[in-house]
């Protein structure tokens, strides 16, 4: 740990650096920072920075308002994106109370749980989420959405002013030792996704808060707005972020068994089938806001049918079919978050529910070989396939219900959590919207 | 590094094992006369430090010291090792002895103290750079540079690619560099050194990725045999 500090210092000092990011992520997944000096630095390292979290989204507490984030010095790095003059470097908090007890607020506590639930009983788990945004041309997100280009899925235009941005976010990723497996142009006009290498889970959810602050940052340069709301326009495939998941038993993928006629192994299935039985107390948190709802519809590739398969994307859980001689890349993929989520809770949550399944040995329900999307209410019935919730409304319910949830996130972020989409919903309910306006007021 | 000199030949076993420990070389010689020749024969840039045992006999003991520090460019640093009836003979010969040890001793305790006075005298076993190529690591301000580029390490990416840096043509497995540079609880496990391997590699850069070479079903090398000033020969 010691030396740890001394890294963190001597780079400090060594590059110059003026001034050092302290990034904390609050409930709803928004990046949180405040700058400190050098000086400042080495008394954050050892004690921690203490400021009122009372401010941040479900940090508030009754009694005492004051936190502490402690800089986790593993994740200095310093940023690409400042002029020499002026270095500035970022460091990944956790964020404590004052007596130094773990701060029940904080995500990545949370995910930290839930991880070491995982590695005793004997498993690390990996991750590898394709994360999908939209450009648009307006620098302004209080613009009507308006879409920088008229692209598709793999297309190659020359002059692509999008593409241009996305090559230089990507550059910068790997600039920072982020590596990006794929970057490509999306089925919707403007839309992009990167598809990262897999991490551990901690790492990959402070990696997609980073990921999601250089494309916004990226982009702003440009003069654009990246923007990663599920669904911002109407009538076009929504922003998803399909989650590759895998169990490792040391340098053994837990996932794969070549003599399985789908190449999985009991492990494997089980941890599907947890996935699918605890995917409707899980939804609130992979898709947490009233407009996630927008996306997950008939009709625009998004899952909305719990059900797994392995060439269908209709199908929730898909089952990458993987040549046999690279058997280790066995994972399934988890299509139901989108890329507006906070990764740390997603990620928890959606490991709590595969490991449940396991631990439990779950059974695994037969593949959905038929098209999801084609079939009606009454076969889905016959077959037992229910569906994901229709709306944030119906996620929170689900999710008030669910101990897996309250043991995963903790009971203060449990509650506040309930507690602040029930009062989205609220906001929404009362709303009087864009579409009842052009709908009604014409003709009633 | 160059190797130690001790006083008396054979070496006390106790010393034997603690420099052993420590990965120092060392040669014994029971006169100055004996050093002098050995220093000829197997140093280039003289003794890298001394240890003198005081036990048996503590005249030519100190005569040895002696000889060690009255010259030119004195032998530095000097672990002497006594015995508790000599402690009031040290009196007044501060200049012949950087530090000291009591017997009896534990080597774990002689090696400690040996680590110590070769780490303050600035000539400890680690180098301060490592050099491989166009890869500069300096050890001291935790600064790597490839082809005068610095690069921008977080804290493990630093510590693989010093460990690697340090044993260039060796290759390892997953698991062993998960002990020997992570070596605390970790989330991540064994392929958390192939996560950090690529991170590592698209900081290189793509001209200079290949330093760390992907060996087949075992692991990673720094560094190809071939071109490596590593202990293995050209093929």
């Amino acid at each position: 740990m010691q030396s740890q500090r001394d890294y963190v210092l001597r780079t400090v000092e060594e590059r110059g650096i003026r001034f050092v990011q302290l990034w904390f992520t609050d409930v709803l997944g928004t990046s949180k920072a405040f700058n400190i000096t050098p000086a400042e630095l080495e008394d954050a390292l050892d004690d921690g920075m203490t400021f009122d979290g009372s401010a941040i989204d479900g940090f508030s507490r009754v009694q005492e308002a004051d936190v502490l984030a402690r800089p986790d010095p593993k994740t200095f790095q310093v940023l690409p994106w400042h002029a020499r003059d002026e270095t500035v470097a970022a460091v990944y908090c956790d964020i404590f109370n004052l007596d130094g007890t773990p701060f029940e607020g904080c995500p990545r506590h949370a995910l930290r749980r839930t991880l070491e639930r995982a590695r005793d009983a004997g498993y690390t788990f990996f991750i590898a989420p394709e994360v999908e945004f939209f450009y648009l041309a307006d620098g302004d997100p209080s613009a009507r959405p308006r879409p920088l280009d008229a692209g598709s899925y793999f297309d190659l235009s020359v002059d692509d002013r999008s593409s241009e941005v996305r090559r230089r976010t990507v550059l910068r990723l790997e600039e920072m030792g982020i590596p990006v497996e794929h970057a490509q142009h999306e089925d919707a006009p403007s839309q992009h996704e990167i598809d990262l290498r897999y991490t551990d889970a901690l790492t990959m959810a402070d990696t997609v808060m980073t990921v999601r602050l250089v494309v916004k940052e990226t982009a702003r340069h440009e003069g654009l707005y990246a923007t990663f709301m599920p669904k911002p326009i109407a009538g076009v495939q929504g922003s998803g972020m399909h989650t590759h998941l895998s169990l490792w038993h040391g340098e053994r993928n837990a996932f794969s068994d070549p003599s399985d006629a789908y190449g999985l192994s009991d492990v494997a299935k089980r941890f599907i089938a947890g996935l699918l039985h605890h995917a409707r107390e899980i939804t609130a948190v992979t898709n947490q806001w009233v407009n996630s709802y927008k996306r997950l519809v008939s009709g625009y590739e998004a899952p909305v049918h719990i059900g797994w398969a392995r060439n269908n994307r209709s199908a929730l859980v898909r089952v990458p079919v993987v040549k046999q001689a690279r058997a280790e890349s066995t994972r399934v993929e988890y299509r139901a978050p989108d890329s507006a989520c906070n990764p740390y809770l997603a990620f928890a949550v959606v490991l709590a529910a595969g490991l449940q399944g396991v631990e439990q040995g779950y059974e695994l329900p037969p593949e959905a070989d038929a098209n999801l999307f084609d079939l009606s209410e009454r076969e889905l019935r016959t077959r037992g396939i229910r569906p994901l919730p229709g709306s944030l409304k119906e996620a929170v319910d689900e999710m008030a219900e669910s101990k897996l949830l309250t043991d995963t996130l903790g009971e203060h972020v449990f509650e506040w959590f309930i507690r602040n989409k029930r009062a989205e919903w609220r906001d929404y309910s009362v709303a009087v919207t864009q579409f009842e306006l052009d709908r009604y007021l014409p003709s009633l | 590094m160059e190797p130690l000199v001790c006083f008396p030949d054979p070496v006390l076993p106790v010393v034997g094992t603690a420099l052993r420990q420590c990965g120092l070389g060392f040669r014994a010689a029971s006169s100055p006369e004996a050093a002098s020749s050995l220093e000829m024969t197997s140093t280039k840039d003289g003794w890298a430090g001394a240890v003198v045992s005081a036990a048996d006999d503590l005249s030519r003991a100190i005569a040895f010291c002696r000889h060690l520090r009255r010259r030119e460019d004195p032998v530095s640093p000097l672990l002497l090792v006594i015995a508790e009836d000599q402690l009031r003979e040290l009196q007044l010969r501060d200049d012949l002895f950087d530090d000291f040890c009591v017997l009896p001793s534990r080597p774990a305790e002689i090696a400690a103290r040996l680590e110590h006075l070769m780490w303050r005298s600035g000539r400890n076993a680690a180098p301060h750079v490592i050099e491989h190529g166009p890869l500069v690591l300096n050890l001291e301000t935790y600064q790597a540079a490839v082809a005068g580029r610095v690069l921008d390490l977080t804290y493990m990416e630093y510590e693989l690619l010093r460990f690697l840096a340090a044993h260039p043509g060796k290759v390892f497995t997953r698991e062993t560099l998960l002990s020997r540079v992570w070596g605390y609880e970790y989330y991540g496990g064994a392929r958390t050194v192939d996560v950090h391997v690529r991170r590592l590699r698209a900081k290189l850069g793509e001209e200079h990725a290949h330093l760390i070479e992907t060996v087949r079903s075992v692991g990673y090398r720094f560094g190809q045999p071939a071109w490596s000033p590593g202990p293995e020969p050209s093929p």
